[in-house]
């Protein structure tokens, strides 16, 4: 069953990618992402507060990206957090970075998993300075961006990097951890 | 002795060394006297920067083959592509838009072929080097891996 949905995920995924999504040239991204990163490290001077800030911004992102992922997918309510895990991986990530990256290393309770991200688009040519290389998480904008997205489809997530090969890794790892689901709340003002 | 010993400097748009690097065999008591030789090569290279410009304006090539000789050694000199811009009527000292980033190389044999080589292939490393945001322009380079490639660069052409 798991092995079906993921291959409809792939395909749909491919299928966005080659024909809805509108791209633009990778070398401008990945440069104007670092600057972006460049410039917050000169600004705030420190890293924990510059990863703080990249979470927020990412956190920005991803509230308003599900909405132009839910209506370029048209898929439907994930039956549990596995597919939800397939969907963002094959159809979220493709769609917006163009690449898949693989989900591994599920906890035993299924409510934790791991993104093993092969190649990092935001990344490419990057290298950090000494004392950059301990704390600062360079891609955090993608931890903000998962948290945003699923809290918008109720899901309270907590992402964090465990590993990243500009730190002198040898993969880059993103965790994500379902925390809780969310009620809908009525908005405040309705009778 | 007609090992070859030669010197690469990466010289910024303000004259200054961004990166230095030396290729030869080294033996281990010349220490001192390498340090009076990095005094000189750095003289040197300084002195040939004018032929340099004065080289650019003539050619469209980036590299200008030997510009100089010092006594026994040869100065070979490779414009990067961001000297190119003719900046007319530009007077004041901050702004010299004609002056881009030049790669030096002191050697005291010629191999022409070999230090093209060379060159291109340190430009194509400096120029990723300039894509990570956290280089600046004018900065020296730092990276052990941007010193580790280039030193394999030079083991392979020099």
């Amino acid at each position: 069953m798991a092995s079906g949905t993921g291959t409809r995920a792939r395909t749909a995924g491919d299928d966005i990618w080659k024909t809805r999504v509108e791209k633009i040239n990778a070398e401008l991204f990945t440069m104007t992402y670092g600057s972006l990163v460049a410039q917050l490290v000169k600004d705030y001077e420190d890293y924990s507060e510059v990863n703080k800030q990249l979470e927020k911004m990412g956190y920005n992102i991803g509230v308003r990206l599900i909405e132009d992922f839910l209506a370029k997918t048209n898929v439907g309510k994930c039956a549990d957090f596995k597919e939800t895990a397939e969907t963002i991986s094959k159809v979220g990530f493709k769609m917006f970075l163009g690449f898949s990256p693989a989900v591994a290393n599920w906890s035993a309770d299924g409510k934790e998993f791991s993104l093993l991200l092969e190649e990092n688009p935001l990344a490419e040519f990057v290298e950090l300075p000494e004392d950059a290389a301990a704390e600062l998480s360079y891609s955090n904008i993608l931890c903000g961006v998962l948290r945003g997205a699923l809290e918008m489809v109720l899901m309270q997530v907590e992402c964090s990097f465990v590993s990243d090969v500009l730190r002198g890794d040898d993969t880059t790892e993103l965790r994500v951890k379902l925390v809780k689901f969310l009620e809908e709340e009525v908005p405040m003002g309705d009778d | 002795m007609t090992t070859t010993h030669s010197y690469f400097v990466i010289v910024g748009t303000r004259d200054d060394p961004l990166y230095e690097a030396e290729f030869g065999p080294m033996s281990r008591g010349d220490a001192g006297k390498r340090d009076e030789h990095r005094h000189l090569n750095q003289f040197i290279v300084h002195a040939a920067l004018d032929l340099v410009d004065e080289l650019q304006c003539g050619t469209n090539n980036m590299y200008l083959k030997e510009v100089d000789k010092f006594n026994d050694w040869h100065v070979s000199a490779y414009v990067a592509a961001s000297g190119r811009t003719n900046w007319e009527g530009i007077v004041d000292e901050s702004s010299r838009g004609t002056v881009g980033v030049r790669f030096m190389l002191l050697h005291d044999s010629r191999n022409q072929d070999g230090i093209r080589g060379f060159f291109q292939d340190c430009h194509e490393l400096y120029i990723k080097a300039l894509l990570n945001p956290f280089t600046e322009l004018n900065s020296p380079i730092t990276t052990t891996t941007f010193d580790t490639k280039v030193r394999a660069i030079g083991r392979k052409y020099l």
